[in-house]
């Protein structure tokens, strides 16, 4: 049999068994609706209770501080535009950076269209952004600062403790999108001054279709899910239970076990990115050498063109993703690799490889087999290549 | 996403590299839009009698070059210049729409070689007549410019 390597934990995870046995009993005979007075719903109400609290328990918030909702996206639209309209009495600016997931960019963007101001933060060449102009984009009239806790992409991780002092002293509501970090790095919500923080359970090897808000008690925000009184009259529609079931079992597992992870992860991401440094030329790291969640690796691989890479790998059966024109659908390169300054012609050769938990040192070892001869292939048919060949 | 003859032309692409003193040579595309297509061929008696390339692009771009320099093989001037990108895009069993424009990049990389080649011969085809091998440079391209 072929063998196969998944190396695209940032697009999803595998969920874990222990998780789906948890959740199994929620499909068919412990059903109920939450809501329900009967036995059915009471058992199942006390099942999301306990979930809530799980998670709580993963980011030092109280349970009655998450809010469930049907993912990151979810998360990410219910945040921007809750504190947008709630605060419009106050102003009508929000600050958010260029390198943010499409979820806030494109609400942001909305949010534009229907009258608000949104202030797109510059990143460096590593994809951090710069304190000092987030404290000049701050305005009497803003309201809301949407930083990412961590790039999906290059894996970049942002100053958020910093973010969030300057958010209070300014007195503005600070919003974090952490899909990508939840499980990955340690996460205090109280420590590091967050108001609002977005989570996803399939990116933490939980169920997908599940994600939750953390909302600081206090925090001003309109809800966006018109609808019954569930989620304490602020998110209707009957909740997911086997998907909040699992999503509180699978955090719970990826915080018992969060050192060992990250530690795990951190050694793997590094002899890839070493090992694949030796072997290829012209080919470098995107994204912060230290300050990267880690399990990302990013690289440029100059000459050739990311789809080709991806298509290459998948036929030996390596599963990785691009910022590549040709994989997004669109015309341009990933929004990401143009912001950290990437031209066209070296971002169109992007190749992310992000490992998790169930990636082995045998997987590591076959991609670094794998990939060297594969780039070469496509060099030697890269008109650019031969250029640089020809030293000129 | 890609027919398996896209995947089979991507794999083991046909004639890819370069001629010597090839008779004609013709560049199209662009790195900023991820696709450059580089095409040599040698002519003999009005026939291309051997034909190669090179491509930097994603992998209907490396078939469809490939493709295409399976169909003017051996033909005349005259039918490598009927060559049309529907007829290289429908020799590989069809493409996905947003990657048509690389069978037309195809298409342009056989009349810019042969282009290069009534040039540098004084010929003249009136199938190139409107023709412009520079079409893709860089300086018709703003940043959004890269077609689809």
């Amino acid at each position: 049999m072929r063998k196969k390597v998944y190396l695209d934990y940032s697009a999803t995870t595998p969920m874990k068994k222990e998780v789906l046995e948890e959740m199994l009993p929620f499909f068919d005979v412990q059903f109920g609706n939450p809501s329900s007075i009967h036995a059915f719903g009471r058992d199942n109400k006390a099942a999301v209770a306990k979930a809530r609290e799980r998670i709580a328990i993963t980011m030092n918030a109280s349970s009655d501080e998450v809010f469930f909702t049907a993912g990151g996206s979810e998360s990410d639209n219910w945040a921007i535009k809750g504190v947008a309209y709630a605060m419009r009495d106050k102003g009508k600016h929000i600050i958010t950076s260029k390198i943010e997931h499409h979820a806030v960019l494109h609400t942001c963007q909305y949010l534009e269209k229907e009258g608000f101001e949104v202030t797109y933060l510059n990143v460096d060449a590593y994809g951090l952004i710069d304190l000092e102009e987030l404290k000049a984009a701050i305005r009497p009239d803003t309201t809301l600062i949407s930083i990412m806790f961590a790039n999906n992409e290059i894996g970049t991780i942002e100053p958020i403790k910093e973010i969030g002092a300057i958010a209070k002293e300014k007195g503005v509501t600070f919003h974090t999108d952490a899909v990508q970090a939840y499980g990955n790095v340690h996460i205090d919500v109280k420590e590091l001054g967050v108001d609002l923080m977005s989570i996803s359970a399939h990116k933490v090897y939980g169920p997908k279709g599940i994600g939750a808000l953390y909302i600081k008690k206090g925090t001003r925000i309109q809800q966006l899910i018109h609808g019954g009184a569930q989620e304490k009259k602020r998110r209707a529609g009957t909740e997911n239970v086997p998907g909040i079931v699992g999503f509180g079992k699978a955090a719970e597992m990826a915080f018992e076990n969060l050192d060992n992870h990250i530690k795990q992860l951190i050694t793997k991401r590094d002899r890839l990115i070493k090992e694949l440094k030796e072997k290829i030329t012209f080919m470098h790291l995107n994204g912060h050498p230290e300050k990267r969640l880690p399990g990302n690796v990013n690289l440029c691989i100059q000459f050739i063109e990311g789809e080709a890479l991806l298509l290459s790998l998948d036929m030996v059966g390596i599963a990785s993703s691009s910022g590549s024109a040709c994989t997004s659908g669109s015309l341009d390169p990933s929004h990401v690799l143009m912001a950290i300054g990437l031209t066209h012609e070296v971002a169109h050769g992007s190749l992310r490889l992000t490992i998790g938990d169930f990636t082995t040192e045998e997987d590591i070892d076959y991609v670094i087999q794998q990939l060297p001869p594969i780039v070469d292939k496509l060099r030697q048919m890269s008109p650019l290549y031969e250029k640089v060949k020809g030293g000129n | 996403m890609y027919s398996d003859k896209v995947m089979d032309h991507f794999m083991n692409p046909r004639n890819v590299g370069e001629i010597e003193n090839a008779d004609a040579v013709g560049q199209v595309g662009n790195p900023k839009c991820g696709d450059i297509m580089k095409m040599y061929l040698k002519i003999e008696d009005g026939i291309i009698v051997d034909v190669k390339f090179k491509t930097f692009g994603c992998g209907s771009a490396i078939a469809t070059s490939s493709m295409a320099t399976e169909m003017i093989m051996g033909k005349t001037i005259e039918e490598a210049l009927s060559l049309s990108n529907r007829a290289v895009a429908d020799a590989l069993d069809g493409l996905p729409p947003v990657k048509m424009h690389c069978s037309v990049l195809a298409e342009q990389a056989v009349k810019s070689a042969i282009y290069n080649y009534a040039e540098k011969n004084g010929l003249y085809f009136k199938e190139l007549e409107g023709f412009d091998p520079h079409a893709d440079e860089d300086h018709h391209h703003d940043e959004e410019g890269c077609h689809i």
